[in-house]
């Protein structure tokens, strides 16, 4: 009942942003994303694709309701609880592993058992250290746990595996789908790494360039917890084929 | 350690040497000194001035962190508040503190309370500009974090904003200490019937070196007690999670 991975209340997630653009350095406005819409149904993973500076990052601050300033609605229910894994891990150094995680709790969860969820990331033994001690993929996976520890309505997740060596990526990527599938947890994932998307989601959006829209919306077959390196390597080739006849069409269009 | 005691008991040494030629009742020898501070102890009189001293030090002390702490971040955060309060903040580190303690005793009376703030104002832009420099350099992507975890704004002072303010907290509270012992005797000097301070301006109006040696000795002692046994441990437990194993 108190352990951190039981299923939750999974919760739609639904972003529709007209129109959201930044001041440039010398004061005139840039667009980073137009006209763009996005539903995720209950407890599904979802991946949003696109080149680097593209604004994948701004949509995922704006659906954290970190970025209010945009033209468009961001629909969630109301008790919503938010788990959030940033590019950097975005450890509090000055506190441990263990501290960190349980500094998330909101004050009525403080008692949960996070036994089983340090156990499955592998953190068991490095609780006592402090983040300026850890290695980037075990700082990551600190971030992870803290995500999870909140037992989140839903998941957003920054380039969560960027810069790490792809067999720890791999394997943190396996870790994350037995996770977010035990949860049933709904979680958007930002990525440039087609594979990665391929291996974790079972819908990817395929984002243009600046500014960001979805020019390719693409279901995955289930069950995504067994995809085997071949198949994603032939589901990421089909997927990039597509994706070159989707932008032929806009330019000719 | 050791070179520190050779290099303390060349100093004494010195002066003994200083006293025992010159023979003057202006320049008392180390012995006539220690006799003197021991009497002066035992009647009670020297723990009871220096108590008063402390006190005032504590007070000041106090409420110039607090204020500083709160405007420097204001200042530090927000660039309208920087902006209006920069520049009552050059005038007040320019006021030299002579004149901040005769407006205060002129427009307060001559009271505690005029000294303690006195002092207290006299301290508060240097914790202002020190802290305003922290409150610059806070982390946004943690604050980002402790905004998408939620975290309320008790959790976040405590947890966020205060680690981060420490290194900036413990330097201004450090050259603080120093700044305010030292006023504090003017202060004292100036307008009050007990303290350090005051003792030191009665015994130079009686030309008595002894007594004003024994009290600047002791109140040097007291700075370093109080700076080796509060101050420094304090820094180093906030410094603790900087600490890299080998």
């Amino acid at each position: 009942m108190n352990d951190a991975l039981t299923a939750g209340d999974a919760a739609p997630l639904e972003l529709r942003i007209d129109a959201k653009s930044f001041l440039s350095a010398d004061g005139t406005p840039v667009e980073v994303v137009r006209d763009f819409q996005l539903r995720l149904e209950a407890g599904s993973f979802g991946a949003l694709i696109g080149p680097s500076g593209c604004g994948k990052t701004t949509i995922l601050r704006i659906a954290a309701g970190l970025d209010t300033d945009f033209r468009g609605q961001l629909r969630t229910p109301g008790a919503r609880r938010l788990g959030m894994v940033f590019q950097e891990p975005r450890l509090l150094p000055w506190r441990t592993v263990e501290d960190n995680i349980r500094l998330a709790l909101p004050v009525h969860q403080s008692d949960v058992d996070l036994t089983e969820l340090f156990e499955t990331l592998g953190l068991g033994s490095h609780l006592a250290r402090y983040p300026g001690e850890l290695s980037l993929g075990l700082a990551r996976r600190a971030g992870i746990a803290r995500a999870f520890a909140i037992r989140p309505d839903f998941l957003l997740l920054d380039e969560p595996f960027v810069s790490l060596d792809e067999a720890v990526a791999s394997r943190l990527r396996s870790e994350l789908t037995a996770l977010t599938t035990r949860t049933r947890v709904t979680t958007l994932l930002v990525t440039h790494h087609l594979e990665e998307a391929v291996q974790l989601a079972d819908r990817l959006f395929f984002l243009s360039d600046r500014p960001a829209r979805i020019i390719l919306e693409k279901m995955l077959p289930p069950p995504r917890e067994t995809r085997s390196a071949d198949v994603i390597a032939s589901i990421s080739q089909e997927m990039r084929a597509l994706v070159a006849r989707a932008v032929t069409g806009i330019v000719q269009s | 350690m050791l070179p520190r005691v050779i290099s303390l008991a060349a100093l004494i040494a010195v002066w003994a040497v200083a006293a025992a030629l010159a023979q003057s009742r202006l320049l008392p020898g180390p012995l006539t000194i220690a006799a003197a501070t021991l009497a002066e102890i035992r009647s009670g009189e020297l723990p009871f001035q220096m108590a008063c001293t402390l006190a005032r030090v504590v007070g000041s002390f106090a409420i110039a962190m607090l204020l500083g702490t709160l405007g420097g971040y204001a200042m530090g955060r927000s660039k309208a508040a920087d902006r209006f309060a920069d520049s009552w903040l050059v005038v007040l580190i320019n006021m030299p503190a002579l004149v901040i303690i005769i407006f205060a005793y002129i427009w307060i009376g001559l009271n505690e309370t005029a000294a303690i703030l006195a002092v207290a104002i006299n301290k508060l832009p240097n914790v202002i500009v020190v802290v305003r420099e922290g409150a610059r350099a806070l982390d946004a992507e943690i604050d980002e974090m402790a905004k998408a975890f939620q975290f309320g704004p008790s959790k976040r002072i405590r947890h966020v904003v205060i680690p981060q303010l420490a290194p900036y907290l413990a330097a201004s509270s450090r050259s603080g200490l120093s700044i305010v012992w030292k006023i504090v005797l003017v202060v004292e000097l100036l307008g009050r019937p007990n303290g350090v301070g005051f003792v030191l301006g009665s015994a130079f109006s009686l030309f008595d070196m002894a007594r004003i040696l024994s009290y600047a000795i002791c109140f040097i002692v007291l700075m370093l007690v109080i700076e080796s046994l509060l101050v420094q441990p304090l820094e180093r437990r906030a410094n603790r999670w900087r600490r890299r194993p080998t």
